[in-house]
Formats: C-alpha cells, sequence, structure tokens
C-alpha cells in the first residue's frame, strides 16, 4: 500500500456467527458488557458449516473490508462436523480472494465457545485493527461502469491487432 | 405428524405472500438498556426510509404486554405483514415476539430479530456509533424478513421414559420424583452402587443431619419403586436423536455376580480365600482396605457385591479354591459375566454426573502426600463416619489422636492458580468438619478462611455457633504447612503459617493433623460426557445451563436437563431443589406429549438438483437420500437438524434451508452494508 494509513476510515466487517456457540458468545459478550469495536456486523446462521462461500464473495461486493466467521471449537460442533465444513471452505476460498486482489487478513476464521465472550471482544477488536491496516476494499469496478467500456474499448483494440 | 415427501416441490405462495412486503420495524428501548447509548428515535427516523418498510415505531419495553399489542394491532389493521422487532438477541426473546405476530394473525416465520442491544448498546462505546451500527442491524433484518415466507409446523411426538445418568442425591431425587408421576425412569449410575458424594458423609451442616439416615430411605425407594429401571456399573455409551426421540445405548460392566440372584448376605466376602483385605478401599478414600470382593458400604443400593478381577486371585492365576462360589447359597457367581448391552428410547435426560473434589497434592506447599498427617476433607469425612475405616473415631496415619486440627479452606478455590471461583460448600462443610472433630475427639480446632460465606438457611447460625462453641478462626490465606519447628512446641508437629489479616501479623500455628478442604472441580470426564450429550461447558468444565437465571436446568439442547453439581458447585439443598426442577420440566415436556420441530429444515428443489449427490455424503444426520430414479436428492424433514451444511454445498442452489435461504442471508448481507 503506497497510500498513508487513513485515520478517519472505519472498516466494514460482516460476520457470519454460528447460533450455538459464536452468537451465545457474542451475547455474553454483551451480557458481560464487554465493549468492543463496532465495526462487526453479525449475520446469525444456524451453523458455520452454512457459510456459502458466495455469502463471503458477496459480502466484499457489497462493501465489506472484512468477513469474519465464527464456529464451534473442533469437535463441538453442534452438528458434529460443519465446523470443519466452514474451515475447509475458507482454505479453498482463499486463493481464490488472493487472486481477485483480496488480501488474506480480510477472512477470518475463529473458533468460539458460547462461554468466550472476551475471545469475541478480542477477534472484533483485532480483526478490525488489523482491516483498518489494510485500508478499504478496492474491488475491481462492476460490469457496465465507466471503467469496464474503457477496458472493452482496449481489448476491441486487441483483438482487432491480432486477427486482421 | 407430518411426513414431508421430501421432492421439494415449489409450492404456491401463502396469502401473504401475495401481496407485497409491508413491514413493520418496532424499536425497543428496553428502559435505558438500549435507549441509553443509542438513539433510538432517530433508529426509528431510519427504519422509515427502508425498502418495503410501513411502520416504524419504538417502545420502552416491547416484551411487555402493551409492547406487544402495537404489533398485533399494526397487523390487525392491516398495516403490516412482515414484522421486525430490534431490541435484545432472538435467544432471549424470539419465542416471544414470534408469539406476538402470530397472535396478530400473521405467520410466526414472517418475523426477524435485530439484537440491538447485546450486540451493539451494551458493547459499543460511543453512542453515534452504536446507532450506526443498529441501524445496519435494522437494515438486514428489514432485507431479509421481505423474503420471509410461511412455514408448517411441524411437531414429533415425546415418548414417554426418561433417563437419568448419575445416581447421587440429585439424580435420586429427580429419578424418584419422575418415577412418583408415573414415568418409567432408567437411572444409569457407574459404581455399583447409587448415593453418590452423599453416601459417604457422616453429617450434613448445617442441621447435622446424620447423612445415611435422610438418603438410604431414598435409596431403597429407588430400588423398591417399580417405575425405576436401575442400572448400577453402567455407563451410557451412545445418545442418538433428538427431543422427545433419544436412543440411548447403556453399557453395564460385569460385577461377575449376578444382581438378580445375590440377597446380599455377603457370605462370601468372608468366605474370600484372602483372609485379610489388602486392597484399597476406594470407597473409604484409600484410608481403609477391602478384599478383592467387596460392597462398597453396608446400605450399598443395590446390596450386591462386586469381584474385582484385577486383585482376585482366580482372574490373576486361574488357581484358586474359590470358597466364595462355595459359601454362595444363590449361586449368583458368574466369572464368565461379559459387558452387556442395552438400548432404552427416551424421550428426556437428566443429566446428573455430579463432581470431582480437587487434587490437594496440586499444591505442594499443603503437603498432601508429603506428610501423613495432611488429610483432605473428604478423607476426614470417611473418618468421622460411624461405618468408615475407623469407626467414626479421629485416629490418624500413625495410629494418634489430635489433640489440634488445622482446618484451610479455599483449597484450589478462589485461587487463579487453580480455580478462580469459590466452590460454595467448603466454608460450610468446614464448620461441620470443626464441629464433629471437636465433639468426637476434644481436639482444638483452627479454621484458616479467607472469608466466611454462610449464605444459606440456618448457615450464619450454624457459624455462631461454632464461635461460641470456642472453635478458633484465623482470617487469612494459608502460606504453607511444614514439619520444620522454628521452637520447642513445634517439634513433631505440623505448622501452618498464615498472615491473619485481623491482627496485621504472620502466625505459626502448630497442630497434629491438617485438614485441606478441597474444592469442587468438574468431573474428569465431564469434557466426554458433554460431547456424548452434545451440551456445553463453561471455561471452567462445569455443564451449562440454557440462561443462568430463567432457565438454570435446561441446556441448549432441548430434551437434556441438568441437575445437581454437574452443572456448578452445589451444597445438598439446592442439588435437590434442582433435580425437583429438572424433573418438573421434564414432566411438563413429556406430558404435553409432542415437541415442535426445528423449523429451519434443509430442502431440495428437485427442479434445479442436478444430482451430484454432494450433499448426501456431507449430512451429518443421514437425513438426505438419492432417489435413483429420479436422479434427485431428498432431505428427510424429521430428522434434518436444520444446520445448512448441505445448503452452503450445493453447487446449484437446489438445497436450501428453511429460514437461511441464500436469498434470504443474501439480503441481510446486503442490508447490514449497503444503507449506511
Amino acid at each position: 500500500m503506497s497510500e498513508a494509513v487513513d485515520e478517519t476510515f472505519e472498516p466494514r466487517i460482516v460476520a457470519f456467527f454460528c447460533n450455538w456457540c459464536t452468537y451465545t458468545a457474542a451475547d455474553l459478550a454483551g451480557i458481560c458488557r464487554m465493549t468492543y469495536a463496532p465495526n462487526v456486523r453479525v449475520v446469525r446462521l444456524m451453523c458455520s458449516g452454512r457459510v456459502d462461500p458466495q455469502f463471503v464473495l458477496a459480502a466484499f461486493r457489497d462493501g465489506a473490508d472484512g468477513v469474519l466467521i465464527g464456529g464451534c471449537h473442533p469437535g463441538d460442533c453442534h452438528y458434529q462436523q460443519g465446523n470443519f465444513h466452514a474451515l475447509r471452505r475458507v482454505a479453498l476460498l482463499r486463493p481464490m480472494l488472493r487472486d481477485m486482489g483480496i488480501e488474506e487478513g480480510r477472512l477470518r476464521i475463529e473458533w468460539i465457545s458460547a462461554a468466550e465472550g472476551d475471545k469475541v471482544q478480542r477477534v472484533c477488536n483485532e480483526m478490525t485493527e488489523q482491516v483498518r491496516m489494510l485500508g478499504p476494499l478496492r474491488l475491481a469496478p462492476a460490469p457496465g461502469s465507466q471503467n469496464d467500456a474503457v477496458l472493452v474499448e482496449v481489448t476491441e483494440g486487441l483483438v482487432e491487432q491480432e486477427v486482421p | 405428524m407430518h411426513l414431508p415427501d421430501g421432492d421439494g416441490e415449489v409450492k404456491s405462495p401463502p396469502e401473504s405472500m401475495a401481496t407485497a412486503p409491508k413491514v413493520g420495524v418496532y424499536v425497543c428501548h428496553c428502559g435505558l438498556n438500549i435507549a441509553g447509548k443509542v438513539d433510538v428515535e432517530r433508529l426509528v427516523e431510519f427504519a422509515s426510509t427502508l425498502p418495503d418498510v410501513a411502520v416504524a415505531r419504538d417502545y420502552r419495553f416491547m416484551c411487555s404486554d402493551p409492547g406487544q399489542e402495537l404489533i398485533q394491532q399494526d397487523i390487525r389493521d392491516g398495516l403490516v405483514n412482515r414484522v421486525v422487532v430490534a431490541s435484545c438477541s432472538p435467544l432471549m426473546h424470539e419465542a416471544t415476539f414470534r408469539g406476538a405476530t402470530a397472535a396478530g394473525g400473521l405467520s410466526p416465520f414472517l418475523f426477524q430479530m435485530a439484537s440491538i442491544r447485546e450486540h451493539v448498546s451494551w458493547v459499543t462505546a460511543d453512542g453515534e456509533e452504536a446507532t450506526e451500527k443498529a441501524e445496519a442491524l435494522i437494515a438486514g433484518a428489514v432485507r431479509r424478513v421481505a423474503l420471509h415466507e410461511d412455514l408448517e409446523r411441524r411437531q414429533a411426538p415425546v415418548l414417554p421414559d426418561v433417563l437419568v445418568v448419575g445416581g447421587g442425591i440429585a439424580g435420586i431425587h429427580a429419578a424418584l420424583t419422575m418415577a412418583e408421576a408415573g414415568k418409567r425412569v432408567y437411572l444409569v449410575e457407574r459404581e455399583s452402587t447409587i448415593g453418590g458424594h452423599m453416601a459417604k458423609f457422616d453429617k450434613t451442616f448445617p442441621t447435622l443431619d446424620c447423612s445415611a439416615c435422610i438418603l438410604t430411605p431414598k435409596m431403597s425407594a429407588v430400588r423398591s419403586n417399580p417405575n425405576i429401571t436401575l442400572w448400577t456399573y453402567s455407563d451410557v455409551v451412545g445418545v442418538e436423536g433428538f427431543t422427545g426421540n433419544f436412543t440411548v445405548r447403556v453399557r453395564h460392566r460385569p460385577r461377575y455376580v449376578r444382581e438378580d440372584l445375590c440377597t446380599g448376605c455377603l457370605a462370601c466376602i468372608d468366605a474370600c480365600i484372602n483372609k485379610k483385605a489388602k486392597v484399597r478401599d476406594e470407597w473409604n478414600e484409600g484410608l481403609g482396605k477391602r478384599k478383592p470382593i467387596y460392597i462398597p458400604f453396608p446400605q450399598a443400593t443395590p446390596p450386591v457385591v462386586v469381584v474385582d478381577p484385577d486383585e482376585c486371585i482366580w482372574f490373576k492365576t486361574g488357581k484358586c479354591p474359590r470358597t466364595c462360589v462355595d459359601a454362595c447359597e444363590r449361586d449368583a457367581f458368574d466369572f464368565e459375566q461379559r459387558e452387556e448391552f442395552d438400548e432404552v428410547k427416551v424421550g428426556a435426560i437428566v443429566l446428573a454426573t455430579g463432581f470431582k473434589t480437587f487434587d490437594a497434592s496440586r499444591i505442594f506447599e499443603y503437603g498432601y502426600g508429603r506428610y501423613p498427617n495432611v488429610y483432605t476433607s473428604p478423607e476426614v469425612e470417611r473418618l468421622l463416619n460411624a461405618a468408615g475405616p475407623t469407626q467414626g473415631e479421629i485416629e490418624m496415619r500413625d495410629g494418634g489422636r489430635p489433640k489440634t486440627v488445622g482446618i484451610i479452606h479455599c483449597v484450589g478455590s478462589r485461587d487463579v492458580k487453580y480455580n478462580s471461583y469459590c466452590s460454595r460448600v467448603c466454608c460450610m462443610y468446614s464448620l461441620k468438619l470443626a464441629h464433629l472433630i471437636r465433639e468426637r475427639s476434644g481436639a482444638e480446632v483452627y479454621n484458616f478462611y479467607i472469608d466466611m460465606r454462610a449464605p444459606g438457611k440456618g448457615y450464619e447460625e450454624f457459624y455462631w455457633k461454632l464461635l461460641q462453641e470456642g472453635t478458633h478462626f484465623i482470617r487469612g490465606r494459608v502460606a504453607e504447612v511444614t514439619d520444620e519447628a522454628m521452637s520447642k512446641e513445634e517439634e513433631g508437629r505440623l505448622v501452618i503459617r498464615a498472615e491473619d489479616t485481623l491482627i496485621g501479623f504472620v502466625r505459626r500455628v502448630p497442630v497434629d493433623m491438617v485438614v485441606l478442604a478441597v474444592g469442587l472441580e468438574p468431573q474428569s470426564d465431564a469434557e466426554q460426557v458433554r460431547r456424548l450429550f452434545n451440551i456445553s461447558c463453561g471455561g471452567e468444565g462445569f455443564f451449562t445451563e440454557r440462561h443462568p437465571k430463567l432457565a438454570p436446568v435446561s441446556t441448549f439442547t432441548d430434551g437434556i436437563f441438568l441437575a445437581g453439581a454437574c452443572q456448578g458447585p452445589k451444597d445438598i439443598p439446592d442439588s435437590v431443589a434442582q433435580a425437583g426442577a429438572a424433573a418438573a420440566e421434564v414432566l411438563a415436556m413429556v406430558d404435553r406429549g409432542a415437541v415442535e420441530l426445528e423449523a429451519s429444515t434443509a430442502f431440495v428443489d428437485a427442479a434445479a438438483c442436478s444430482g451430484c449427490r454432494t450433499c448426501v455424503a456431507l449430512c451429518p444426520f443421514g437425513a438426505i437420500t438419492y432417489d435413483a430414479e429420479r436422479k434427485v436428492a431428498a432431505v428427510n424433514e424429521v430428522v434434518c437438524k436444520g444446520c445448512g451444511i448441505c445448503v452452503g454445498a450445493c453447487p446449484s442452489g437446489a438445497a436450501q434451508q428453511h429460514l437461511f435461504t441464500d436469498q434470504q442471508i443474501l439480503s441481510e448481507i446486503e442490508g447490514v452494508l449497503q444503507y449506511v
């Protein structure tokens, strides 16, 4: 990143928390009045295994600067193994995100049990700071935008040159 | 019960869907819990600008009757056909507001909650930031609820029988209560007798009731109650199914004596070729000896002897005249006995698996295991018990009788190095032990305490009684127990070194015997048990209740309830009270006869399914089958538990989850991001 860190930048992070462990832990953090960064917006799912990779991509597309997935600790999944599936999907998704120019630190998966309200606080704070350092996510413009038209022009030019 | 055909046909939308969504947003102040941090008026203004929102209101307490009435009235007036309540966590009040939505005449599933208390006002320092975050969460809920659909509410029958795991006082009380209500109860205990810790005590605080006198009648009642199937020397090895419909596998370990034949005459124990008892007696905390064939204590229930194959000469060498067998008039011996298994189907489960005591040898400074006259409290309970190794006499390991005894409180409790929590019972049982030691031996007793905690009925009075009796109390945590004498008086004795915080200097108190008041810990296999029953543990390892105040005996797994110290340190009155509460919850559930099944089950849109079978292998519950003829997958919604693992993996989007469809979640994502 060549630009200086924007001090006023407030990252937006979408979190997918499983109902049984991490969402409950976030409730616990609330009950214990553990203050943490307000940047994380939680979407409740029944299981981290429900996280479809397209949810992560959609979040980035819709303006998230980071995505956090929270599930039960290995072996503790309410549905036996949903968290393992989440982990595997994240592993498969990482290279794809890298290819899209989305830094690795923008996607994080964490195991947070229902008793770990303090971990919700810590992870949300860490993630916010990490994404703040990475700066706003600047994805390639969506199809149909001005830049896209330029791109089409350029590629058409190339095609003409190569195929006389 | 509705059995879905599983072909996932797309049904025509219900009437509520035919009309355009009209969302009502109801923002709760929760007194000042939300309104004290979040600008509620701004939330209402913001909500009214969101797409599909027809009505936005705020109220001091949405969960109150007038609050719920606001929602119902708007539904009845035709103003709204979707409801969003922005208040506490859905884990707190989702059922309440679904009920209110239904009472207004809408499907309860046309409702969504935004948690702006637990996830916003309670955890955000800045009011402006909190308001912004609350706006985002409300936008997410509004966007998603527009896509909600009515769902069929399915019920499953509840099997009438009940399983109780653990035969201590909590398990006994729960089992008896439910059996007396006419339920068939399976009581599984891993020891060879029920009774638990309470059966080892001589007296109970603060009334000094004889423990056996109040416990053994209940143990006999368990045995004689025709509704209770008592399985001792047994453990639960498998649990399957869901609330109302569990299949439990129980293993019976061989005791090499047939329970149906043994009368408990104990002639075999006398006849054993080992004339002397040589084996460490676990029941007496190792202070006594038993034979390879034994019964833990005279009133053991069932009164059936057990053969210890590790110590029995027949098992070890195959050469023994087996005088025990000859002595048995009932031919009850069966040396060929093997493990046996039973499978039972129950509607509900009560876990009353109890606690273990802190291992005192972990605190090196207190000398347990190094100095023979340092005892743990469970050991002293046995010394004081008339049926114990010394017939109730305080006889130390070296044979001597103590003239001075020091009791150290909070051993392993209230100490960040071991357990930071208070074990709740140690102050009171230490007082009881102090009283009994004084009464039996006339010894001077010194209690070293941090704080005296006596919050139960009659407890403070008991403390006063001890003070008046002349028991010494020294306020301060003990630094060490040592045998290094610094004066003539200390020679040959144990010295307790502690700061007396009330007079402000360090004292050395020479004593003959030290009692370590060890704290209560989760059972060493609590983690395995937790996994077996699919419930959760807190950080300290005790089982977690569903709500610390309002659902103290329920767990996050429906149909599984907690009783006694497996949920946290508890004395006998509290364990019994909790066991009664667990029994009442079970009875309420079993007598209702049916439970509502998970609404958020998965389904497969047959038209979109490519028949790849990815989902079939992924389902942890075997709920998905493949129809080879039609080449599509189908979900059995009765077996489906609604995790959505299959939905997240479906490459064609054919698998979906009720209340968590791709579209609903994608809309929520868009909602939380694009409006603030």
